[in-house]
């Protein structure tokens, strides 16, 4: 789930392609595309599935429905829906900066957009928890005002946002980057308010990307583990998550356990996604006219 | 191998070549030692290892001349075991952990069952116990587990369930209970609930615990092993601490073990049985005592005695029946732990 990947920048450009067959050999590459995909996608996620259904209903139901793993359930779903909210509004504002506007150093912040990919979630994680620990930069101002961050749920969330923000700017960008000022200028011209523009024109294109990178942001946030663990204290029925809750299984030596946790997490996260597949095709269709 | 590598590179093959000799000697570094021994151990024995393992590479080139090159692998040790179980090639393992060999002699059957008959002590060459890190000048008086369950003391643990740390730490204080309220089980199960429930934070390896105390500055009382908690105050020595070792705790063993199907596979079994014999010598039981762990031998305990402080230590039999009920009856999913947590 982790490694759910982002359209690139250019791909939307080039979604009504004009021939058919830029590139020769179709069957040939979808062939190797898919021995690719199930090879390393659809091969793991199948052992998964193996391994959770070699314990049987009774007891895959009550390794799923266990007190502690349901709330890390509620924990996990809640500080992810933050995060991803959160994002889906510093996001759209990045990309918004990041498109429409020129200023010194935009390339390095373009850059610098991708750091939480790149960087091991641990090392984020151990970062987070220092800068907003009580006596850290953050977390010293934080306390001070009564805010409690590291070691609380709101440390998970923090470290969900950081870690998923480049799924929205990064989905957003490119729709930005297509959506020609002018209907925006002669929305202006006749006399639209700020507030119209942006509800009458920007919205109902820009909304299906959001929802997108925020459903992304999302489903990583669901799995998260390394930039968690270190923030969240790691308190039983408060601040476990459900990625914890698989490790543990693991360090119990219990494979189909952890198997049947991780396969709950996986079928929500594509369940989701494929959601939000259908609906974006059926919005996108209706806003373009079929 | 290095050889092969090498005329690749001389006989201008083509860059095709060179990159994929380049690939290959990363993937498994060629070394110019002549022997290599992989030993996989827990997380925080990464610098007692660096040392001890330039001890016994001297010690083997003077016996057999020949060069050792040991490669360590560290991580949490049931991580560890888990590597090996899906096929990491470790020579020898050294744990923090009885339970985490085990494994490897009931579910991979790498080993036999009576493995720690075979080194003396249990193969364990060296133990510890759990103790508690303060901060300078004790403010909250902590003497003994009791003043754990006062109402104003935050504690820092690992998480029992990812940890074996954590795991010593809280048989250490079910040993204390069972001391003092002998067979009252209300009165044990109350004081563990109590206990737990005044963690503030449940890292999930020992490391990780000691970073939230030491370097966030969180809680008033960290629960680690004796070794840890004395290591802590010498590698920070503009922090103060004070170390308090309670009366009555756990003795946690470090067993050691040579993993048989693999070292038959390498050739190594000279080496790798050499590798964890020269533990108990006198110069390396020495090196342990310095990374504050305590040793078999009589000659460095006597040297070491003010280092560490006399004890009543319970041993698993006492605590817990045996390793395997322990896990059973309190580690497991739904176990006493679980119940613990619960009634909070």
């Amino acid at each position: 789930m982790a490694t759910t990947d982002v359209p690139a920048r250019s791909a939307s450009r080039l979604t009504a392609p004009k021939s058919k067959r830029v590139l020769p050999g179709f069957g040939l590459s979808l062939g190797i595309s898919l021995f690719f995909i199930s090879l390393v996608l659809l091969l793991p996620i199948a052992g998964l599935v193996i391994r959770a259904g070699g314990m049987g209903w009774d007891q895959f139901w009550f390794v799923i429905t266990d007190p502690r793993v349901v709330a890390s359930y509620k924990v996990t779903a809640l500080a992810a829906l933050g995060a991803s909210l959160f994002n889906c509004v510093f996001g759209l504002l990045m990309a918004w900066v990041l498109v429409r506007y020129d200023f010194p150093g935009k390339r390095l912040l373009d850059a610098i957009m991708d750091l939480p990919f790149a960087l091991p979630t641990a090392v984020a994680g151990i970062t987070l928890a220092t800068l907003f620990a009580e006596n850290g930069w953050y977390g010293q101002v934080l306390s001070s005002m009564g805010i409690e961050v590291a070691y609380t749920p709101l440390g998970i969330v923090v470290a969900m946002a950081f870690t998923s923000v480049p799924f929205v700017v990064r989905t957003v960008q490119p729709v930005l980057e297509e959506l020609a000022p002018e209907d925006e200028e002669a929305a202006m011209s006749l006399g639209a308010s700020d507030f119209t523009v942006f509800r009458r024109i920007l919205f109902p294109a820009l909304w299906p990307a959001v929802v997108t990178g925020g459903a992304l942001s999302f489903a990583r946030s669901l799995g998260e583990y390394g930039a968690v663990i270190f923030i969240a204290g790691n308190s039983p029925y408060v601040s476990e998550v459900i990625s914890l809750m698989i490790f543990v299984r693991l360090e119990e030596y219990d494979f189909p356990a952890a198997s049947a946790i991780a396969a709950v997490v996986m079928t929500v996260s594509l369940l989701l996604l494929l959601a939000i597949n259908i609906w974006q095709g059926r919005y996108l269709k209706r806003l373009h006219g079929g | 191998m290095p050889n092969a590598f090498s005329s690749v590179f001389t006989s201008r093959k083509g860059r095709a070549l060179g990159a994929l000799a380049l690939v290959l000697s990363l993937a498994g570094p060629a070394s110019a030692a002549d022997r290599q021994l992989l030993n996989s151990s827990y997380d925080i024995a990464r610098e007692l290892f660096a040392d001890y393992n330039e001890l016994f590479a001297r010690h083997w080139q003077e016996e057999t001349g020949e060069t050792v090159e040991i490669q360590q692998s560290h991580a949490g040790s049931s991580k560890q075991a888990r590597a090996i179980l899906q096929g990491l090639d470790a020579d020898v393992v050294t744990y923090n952990q009885v339970t985490d060999v085990n494994i490897l002699a009931e579910r991979g059957r790498l080993i036999p069952e009576d493995w720690a008959s075979r080194l003396p002590n249990n193969s364990s060459p060296y133990y510890s116990t759990m103790a508690f890190l303060v901060r300078d000048g004790n403010p909250k008086n902590i003497e003994n587990w009791d003043d754990l369950i006062r109402e104003d003391v935050e504690l820092i643990m690992p998480n029992p369930k990812t940890s074996g740390n954590g795991r010593y730490t809280y048989l250490a204080a079910l040993g204390y209970a069972k001391d003092k309220y002998g067979d009252d089980q209300d009165k044990i199960d109350a004081f563990m609930s109590e206990l737990l429930g005044h963690v503030k934070v449940f890292d999930s390896g020992g490391r990780g615990a000691t970073t939230t105390f030491v370097e966030r500055g969180l809680g008033d009382v960290l629960l680690t092993f004796e070794s840890e908690v004395n290591n802590i105050p010498e590698l920070n020595p503009d922090k103060q601490f004070e170390v308090v070792v309670p009366k009555v705790s756990f003795l946690a063993e470090f067993p050691v073990a040579w993993i048989d199907k693999n070292i038959e596979k390498k050739g190594n079994e000279k080496l790798a049985k050499e590798y964890l014999e020269y533990l108990y010598s006198e110069d390396a039981q020495r090196l342990l005592a310095g990374f504050n762990y305590r040793v078999h031998n009589e000659t460095v305990q006597k040297e070491m005695a003010d280092k560490f402080p006399d004890l009543k230590l319970m041993s698993i039999q006492e605590i817990a029946g045996s390793w395997e009920s322990a896990m059973q009856t309190h580690f497991a999913s739904g176990g006493k732990l679980d119940q613990l947590q619960r009634q909070r």
